[in-house]
């Protein structure tokens, strides 16, 4: 294009030499500062090819002279985090559990803590919200088979029930029908007396002085006289509106027939002590606990 | 330049000009008049405010900072005087963002370019640093000679330049070292900076602003006008034919000719041009144009060449303002013998004014009814309602109290909704159990775990409403929100 010297006579510009369609191009030069700097990020981006990992090697990539890895990064995040929440713990592990409760900077900390840890062991049976299902439990309510108070929590915590540990909650609800300790007319009128019981409706012709003498034969040795329960056994309250396996005449039937042993796991072992206590500080917390 | 041009006119001319082309070093011309001494005292405000503002103290009680203005980032606070802003309240740099885009607006409609002319940083601290330059250096011709000279060697050169980067340097320095004190209480981090046991951020940041004050000023000057900035071009879309641009009045500046041979032509009862062609337009320009070609890009409106031609015409005893703040519309009107109209009052400004004045005032309104006690409820999504043994429902609320008074205060928590429902907050043993009382420490949000339980029978509803009211025992003061209230 060296040889196109020309200038537009409107602008007084030169132009390139390039026509499109009659339509030249004028030549409107870039400040030279410009260029220069455009050459230096592409000078700089080949220091960023030395120094930082950049190119694709057949199974890894070059590692640069730096020695970057956003995974080490993440490792120092970390590690200062922990230290960080070091200092907290320690006064997480020493303080009593209901000092824990009571001081809101611990609580919020073991809250947090216990949701996650509750999210990625307890969910699986007891749901995210601890909203339970059938069979097991749910601990935002006041009903708790074991007892609700921080110390019994964190027991029920620590080695389950039925779990096979040594210190586990032990207690049972034994299979009356297929022992053979009682006969089928007899399962159906004890479950009528105990829907009685809670208040709720019976099957027409049902003998209440017989369902009376089966339960004060059989039952109140673990749901006590007045059938409000134990939680040393783990016997659930049978006049209250909250029904572990359903209130249900065919359930009752059913779980006076078969009994009931569902297992709670011991996590002393699995989860260490002051996560398991920052766990009986959420579940407490969740608003079932005494 | 509506007129079209047929290829075959294009002229061939012996040079044209390299694709890339080198910086035109300016060398603007010391001058006197009305425009400048406004320029200097623009300066002196707007380097006196951001030099000085970090040391200016502001009592706010015991414990809290006590500097006018700061940008507590550690703790999330932005203090301005009497105000205190909290990371949710950042609408209101929302507000101030549309009201500084605005006044922009507004001030191009009516004065062009004056913000580029007289506040914009760039044009400040450049000016500055030019009249560092023409302090050791001499005037516009000296430093041209100088330059041209281009002998570095000679000892008393090398002092100029030693001693004229120097205090560039300081001045660069002073710049970033005023920025970091914005952020941290001022006369600490000044300790802290001159003993070197600064924090490395503010090291770091002094370095950046240094770096870019002495570049941007000292070197890249007009071209950050040219070519970095962006306003010029959203400049020309915006303006209009009303305008008051810094305007060569042509109408009487042509043709231009010598004193003598004006004076020749009036005294033979023809016109003659006021314009002399000495150039001192071009002399004073920062940004090295010559205003007689019109209205461009480059010229920022500091309305310094109208300073230099004033002087001209009052020497050669003609009317000053040759050059002014004016526009084609009136030239025209001038041409046909009409007088001149100035448009100052006209739909666009009233537009921006009125903006303007709903935005700040909104912004007002809000900042002097804003409440110092807040209350946020979150509903539990999971379980969304629970049944207890007695059968009553219970509903579990986040709740989250905002106290941004400067002292502690005890508020009750109060519901209306659910029919005999009782309140409980986790982990707090109130001695009034039927309504609990917390204590919210100052400047701070406590999050609360709430429990509201209440009968089924006396709450048939699937839902609902529930009202939490937060009162201030000790001021009385009650903040609300409103949630639902549902059955399992």
């Amino acid at each position: 294009m060296a040889d196109h010297t020309e200038v537009d006579n409107v602008t007084g510009t030169a132009t390139t030499g390039h026509a499109w369609d009659g339509i030249k191009e004028l030549n409107t030069p870039l400040p030279r500062w410009w260029v220069i700097t455009f050459y230096i990020t592409i000078v700089w981006a080949i220091g960023y090819w030395i120094v930082y990992p950049a190119w694709p090697t057949i199974s890894s990539n070059t590692a640069g002279l730096f020695g970057y890895s956003s995974r080490a990064d993440v490792a120092v995040e970390l590690a200062n985090l922990e230290k960080i929440r070091g200092a907290k713990m320690v006064a997480l592990a020493t303080a009593s559990l209901a000092d824990i409760e009571k001081d809101p900077a611990m609580l919020a900390l073991a809250r947090a803590k216990g949701k996650t840890v509750f999210g990625d062991n307890c969910a699986a049976c007891h749901g995210t919200g601890a909203a339970g299902a059938k069979g097991f439990p749910n601990l935002n309510d006041d009903d708790w088979l074991w007892g609700g108070s921080l110390e019994q929590i964190q027991q029920t915590l620590l080695y389950g029930v039925r779990s096979g540990h040594a210190k586990a909650r032990e207690g049972q609800m034994l299979a009356f029908g297929k022992d053979g300790v009682l006969k089928p007319a007899e399962i159906v009128t004890v479950a009528n007396y105990v829907r009685e019981l809670a208040g709720l409706p019976t099957r027409p012709g049902y003998d209440a002085k017989a369902g009376a003498k089966v339960f004060a034969e059989n039952c109140v040795a673990c749901h006590g006289d007045n059938a409000k329960g134990n939680p040393d056994v783990g016997a659930p309250n049978l006049t209250d509106k909250i029904w572990l396996y359903g209130s249900e005449e065919a359930t009752l039937i059913e779980t006076i027939t078969n009994g009931r042993a569902g297992v709670m796991p011991a996590w002393e072992g699995r989860l260490d002590p002051v996560t398991i206590k920052a766990m009986a500080v959420y579940v407490h917390s969740l608003g079932g606990g005494k | 330049m509506n007129q079209t041009v047929k290829p075959d006119d294009l002229q061939p001319v012996d040079d044209y000009g390299p694709l890339y082309a080198a910086q035109k070093k300016v060398y603007p011309q010391s001058v006197t008049g009305t425009f400048r001494r406004i320029k200097w005292g623009l300066m002196g405000v707007c380097l006196g405010v951001y030099y000085f503002l970090p040391f200016v103290r502001w009592n706010r009680g015991l414990g809290a900072p006590d500097q006018a203005v700061l940008i507590d980032f550690p703790n999330h606070r932005f203090y301005f005087f009497f105000i205190e802003l909290w990371p949710q309240e950042v609408y209101y740099f929302t507000g101030l963002l549309i009201i500084a885009a605005i006044g922009l607006f507004l001030m191009n409609a009516i004065g062009g370019r004056i913000w580029c002319g007289y506040l914009c940083p760039q044009t400040v601290w450049t000016d500055l640093f030019y009249a560092v330059e023409r302090l050791i250096e001499g005037d516009r011709r000296e430093r041209m000679k100088k330059d041209a000279a281009n002998d570095p060697m000679r000892l008393e050169r090398i002092s100029e330049l030693v001693l004229k980067h120097s205090i560039w340097l300081m001045i660069a320095w002073w710049t970033g070292g005023a920025w970091v004190l914005y952020f941290s209480d001022a006369p600490t981090l000044v300790k802290e900076l001159v003993t070197f046991q600064g924090p490395p951020l503010a090291y770091i940041w002094i370095a950046i602003l240094t770096a870019t004050t002495y570049t941007l000023a000292g070197f890249m000057r007009e071209q950050v006008c040219v070519y970095m900035c962006p306003w010029p071009r959203i400049q020309a879309a915006l303006t209009d034919e009303w305008a008051l641009n810094v305007t060569y009045r042509y109408d009487r500046g042509e043709s231009r000719m010598s004193v003598k041979k004006a004076a020749e032509l009036r005294a033979a009862g023809q016109p003659a041009g006021d314009c002399i062609d000495c150039k001192q337009c071009v002399a004073v320009c920062p940004t090295g144009i010559d205003i007689r070609d019109g209205s461009q890009m480059d010229c920022i409106q500091c309305g310094l060449c109208i300073d230099a031609c004033d002087t001209v015409m009052t020497k050669i005893g003609r009317p000053t303002r040759l050059i002014a703040y004016d526009n084609d519309i009136n030239i025209h009107r001038r041409q046909e013998g009409k007088p001149p109209i100035y448009k100052l009052v006209r739909a666009r400004t009233v537009a921006y004014a009125a903006i303007i004045a709903v935005v700040g005032g909104a912004m007002v309104y809000k900042l002097a009814t804003r409440s110092l006690l807040e209350v946020n409820v979150l509903h539990d999504r999971n379980p969304i309602a629970i049944k207890l043994s007695d059968g009553s429902i219970r509903n579990a609320y986040t709740v989250r109290v905002l106290n941004k008074h400067g002292f502690d205060r005890v508020i009750a928590i109060d519901i209306e909704g659910p029919v005999n429902s009782t309140v409980h907050v986790v982990g707090a043993d109130s001695v009034t159990p039927d309504r609990p009382m917390i204590v919210i420490g100052r400047d701070q949000t406590e999050e609360l775990r709430l429990l509201v339980t209440a009968p089924e029978e006396n709450n048939p509803a699937k839902s609902i409403p529930v009202k939490f009211h937060v009162t201030d025992i000790g001021l009385g003061v009650v903040a609300s929100a409103t949630d639902n209230f549902v059955s399992p």
